[in-house]
């Protein structure tokens, strides 16, 4: 494995400056624009985003309760053909990911088979006892994933993490795509962009194919949030907005005659699919967290007496272990019983010995994160960071190996973000959104892109000061 | 509908029609002070502080009324409880809460009111920009209604956020008429004497009711009629009277949607009842201020009915 960053692949340019074919009719087009314009619009779209509210709460940031993800206009563009190879591979994944779920929950051939170590559950809190042997309705496990994915070459697409609890930032490839069109008529009618705008609504029709058998004709479908406060509430409404679906909190919700209901000015009404945005600890204070005032007591009984779908299905967070994210690709293979069609990233498992002494050797060219973290925090990026942060981090690794991975510093790929002083390449990622039920998986073209706002940061991350932007997969 | 939702709508309403309400009231203030000399400016600076209630709090703080301090406790003071900035704010926090129930104009238009008066009520108000400041409260409160009433879907949403909207300015009017008068008429035998006609002129300015009721009554002033006008006149759209003709309005409409009545219903058919009855002359038989004291308290009671009727609250 090597570790030395490369240059990195720009996405607009080709190393001798002249543009890649997905850019070709965006620059073209850009060319012509007058710059004092563009900076204007740019001016706008950001009064738009806060006109609209479409705001999250940064935690431990006191002083902007709720703030703007900088929103970046020059769009990130894919090819219909690479989109087709991708999104192959992501549907491949995800098959993987839910096949995988099951098996866990009932016969553990996986671990039988001794593709994956014994080792690695016993200690994991994300692995929930109350759901084995349980098979959720229409045995959907991941209703909603948000696969992230780093490009290196022309390609070269891997996946760095599989959101597989409540992926989040849907709202923003919606919102995004708004802004551009209504920034940008123009634009669109010369370049066909493949369209994300019915989301919701195949959002809605998944959740409602994965109804439990005690629902009506027309399930209702309820989104619950943890509140107003929540960092992601605004996404939550939205959601809730554009399906049609009651936006609930726990304190509406009760169980009564063995269905959860939620408290309308007409009296109890029951709910079919609850499409949670509340993590597994929070959702039911008889099963789990006693201390939560964010879910419904008595709700896991409901559920697992059919009387209600949660989506995603309790229990799922254990593909967003980092730990076992690094044997993704044997979990691919065993259940699909092919070659992944997209490969991880490089990493090593610091609870292996050899790794470990890899990694403390090797830890100043390394990006080393929580096995259970999320959101950037918790991590370290050797090459950024100063030797006194790293013997810190040192110390933790050792107290606690089997706490942290380690991944190469990658070179990831870039794409320009206008500036002042002209477009300037960024890092980006990329979050692809897919919906599973019964009827199959639906991958929406696009997803959301992540930049780095600073001038050679790999951190993408919105709680990190990343921006986003409009994320475009052509028709061709 | 949810009803934390309900619950979130009506008191979204209510605080809009209380900001708005309150700003008028100063606004009359303003304009009387600005008419008069410094120690009867400072006498109409209190007696904004008094019509609002807040004496105790005000008080606590402040040792003297000046135009500047009134302003700045009324408009923005964290220490008073009923500031108009923390109403447009909590407006705000409600709208956000049920931000599935309202459309996305509305949404934007109460969004856009806490960001706007959120930067004019940044630092103390001066002087010179109070009218703008007040002006812009008013502006902002009726883009929100006009986006209301031009963008919801006529269905229960729409009638708890009338609901709460005239069972607010009922409690507004009654409530700055009762004080107003109480300061103005020492004793109820003044009534129908000819008293200074500028300081009734602030009666009707703090319910934007001078022109309508100059136009009606060509120019003189009655306070008798004035008291006839705000709580009787149908037509005067922040009468006791209009506001509940609205309210029974919205309340039959929730009834209908919901095929049942609740308490709320046969209050505000008891409330509608005397308020048919009344003239001008047996209110003030039986005593202006306990008409509206009593009116206040039923007005209460039919919140509170709503509130149990369609289960705001667990």
């Amino acid at each position: 494995m090597s570790i030395k960053p490369e240059p990195n692949f720009d996405e607009m340019r080709q190393a001798d400056g002249s543009i890649r074919p997905a850019y070709r009719d965006y620059v073209t087009w850009l060319d012509e624009q007058d710059p004092a314009l563009m900076r204007r619009k740019s001016r706008e779209a950001e009064q738009f985003f806060r006109r609209t509210g479409i705001t999250f709460n940064v935690y431990g940031d006191d002083d902007a309760e709720e703030r703007l993800i900088p929103f970046d206009m020059v769009p990130r563009i894919i090819t219909g053909t690479e989109w087709r190879r991708l999104s192959r591979g992501i549907e491949q994944r995800v098959r993987a990911l839910n096949a995988f779920m099951h098996d866990l929950y009932h016969r553990q051939e996986i671990l039988r088979s001794g593709r994956i170590p014994l080792s690695l559950f016993k200690s994991n809190v994300a692995w929930l006892p109350q759901m084995v042997g349980f098979t959720p309705p229409g045995g959907v496990y991941t209703h909603i994933v948000g696969i992230d994915l780093v490009r290196t070459g022309p390609n070269e697409f891997m996946v760095l993490e599989d959101n597989a609890r409540t992926p989040s930032g849907v709202s923003y490839m919606l919102e995004n795509r708004e802004t551009m069109m209504a920034m940008f008529p123009e634009l669109f009618a010369k370049i066909h962009v493949q369209s994300v705008s019915d989301y919701p609504r195949r959002l809605a029709k998944s959740l409602a194919a994965c109804a439990p058998d005690a629902a009506s004709d027309k399930p209702v479908v309820a989104v619950l949030t943890p509140g107003i406060y929540n960092s992601a509430y605004y996404e939550h409404a939205f959601l809730a907005d554009q399906m049609g679906a009651e936006l609930v909190e726990g304190s509406d919700l009760r169980v009564v005659d063995g269905r959860v209901q939620m408290r309308t000015t007409a009296g109890f009404q029951p709910i079919d699919v609850l499409y949670r945005r509340v993590d597994d600890d929070f959702l039911d204070p008889l099963t789990f967290n006693p201390q939560s005032m964010l879910g419904v007591p008595g709700i896991m009984d409901v559920y697992r007496s059919g009387g209600i779908t949660i989506a995603n299905a309790p229990g799922t967070g254990i593909a967003d272990d980092k730990a076992i994210y690094s044997f993704m690709p044997e979990i691919v293979e065993f259940y699909t019983g092919e070659k992944p069609l997209l490969p991880n990233v490089p990493t090593w498992r610091c609870a292996d010995a050899d790794s470990l002494a890899y990694v403390l050797d090797n830890i100043a060219d390394l990006v080393v994160k929580e096995v259970h973290g999320s959101g950037g925090y918790g991590m370290l990026i050797g090459p950024t960071s100063s030797s006194r942060e790293i013997a810190r981090f040192k110390d933790k690794l050792k107290a606690r190996p089997d706490n942290y991975i380690a991944q190469p510093t990658l070179a990831l790929s870039t794409v320009p973000i206008f500036t002042k002083a002209g477009l300037a390449p960024r890092h980006v990622d990329l979050r692809p959104f897919v919906l599973v039920s019964p009827n199959g998986i639906d991958i929406t073209p696009g997803g959301l892109t992540r930049v780095a706002l600073k001038k050679g940061s790999l951190v993408v991350n919105s709680s990190q000061g990343g921006g986003t932007k409009d994320s475009w997969v052509l028709e061709d | 509908m949810l009803g934390r939702t309900a619950n979130s709508i009506f008191w979204m309403f209510r605080y809009l029609e209380r900001a708005e309400n309150t700003a008028r009231l100063l606004e009359a203030g303003f304009r009387m002070a600005l008419t008069r000399g410094a120690d009867a400016a400072n006498e109409e600076w209190r007696s904004v502080i008094v019509t609002l209630g807040e004496q105790t709090t005000y008080q606590q703080i402040h040792s003297e009324y000046s135009g500047a301090q009134v302003c700045n406790f009324v408009l923005r003071d964290r220490e008073n409880p009923q500031n108009v900035l923390g109403m447009i704010e909590a407006a705000r926090a409600n709208a956000r809460s049920a931000r599935t129930s309202i459309t996305a104009e509305v949404w934007e238009a109460v969004n856009e009111a806490w960001m706007v008066l959120g930067d004019l009520l940044d630092r103390p108000v001066r002087e010179s920009s109070l009218g703008s400041v007040l002006a812009s409260i008013r502006r902002e409160a009726t883009l929100v209604r006009g986006a209301t009433y031009g963008s919801m879907l006529r269905n229960e949403i729409y009638h708890f956020a009338r609901a709460g909207t005239f069972l607010e300015r009922a409690d507004n009017t009654a409530r700055i008429l009762d004080v107003k008068y109480y300061l103005l008429l020492p004793s109820l035998a003044y009534v129908g004497s000819s008293l200074d006609t500028g300081q009734w002129d602030t009666v009707l300015r703090s319910l934007s009711a001078e022109r309508a009721y100059r136009w009606l009554n060509a120019g003189r002033m009655d306070p008798r009629g004035i008291a006839e006008f705000l709580i009787l006149d149908r037509r005067f759209p922040r009468s006791l009277a209009f506001c509940y003709d609205a309210l029974r309005e919205n309340l039959k409409a929730l009834a209908e949607l919901h095929h049942n009545r609740g308490e709320c219903h046969t209050l505000m058919r008891e409330a509608d009842r005397k308020l048919c009855e009344a003239t001008i002359d047996s209110i003030f038989d039986k005593g202006l201020h306990e008409f509206l004291t009593a009116f206040i308290r039923e007005n209460q009671g039919i919140a509170t009915a709503i509130s149990d009727d369609y289960r705001f609250i667990a």
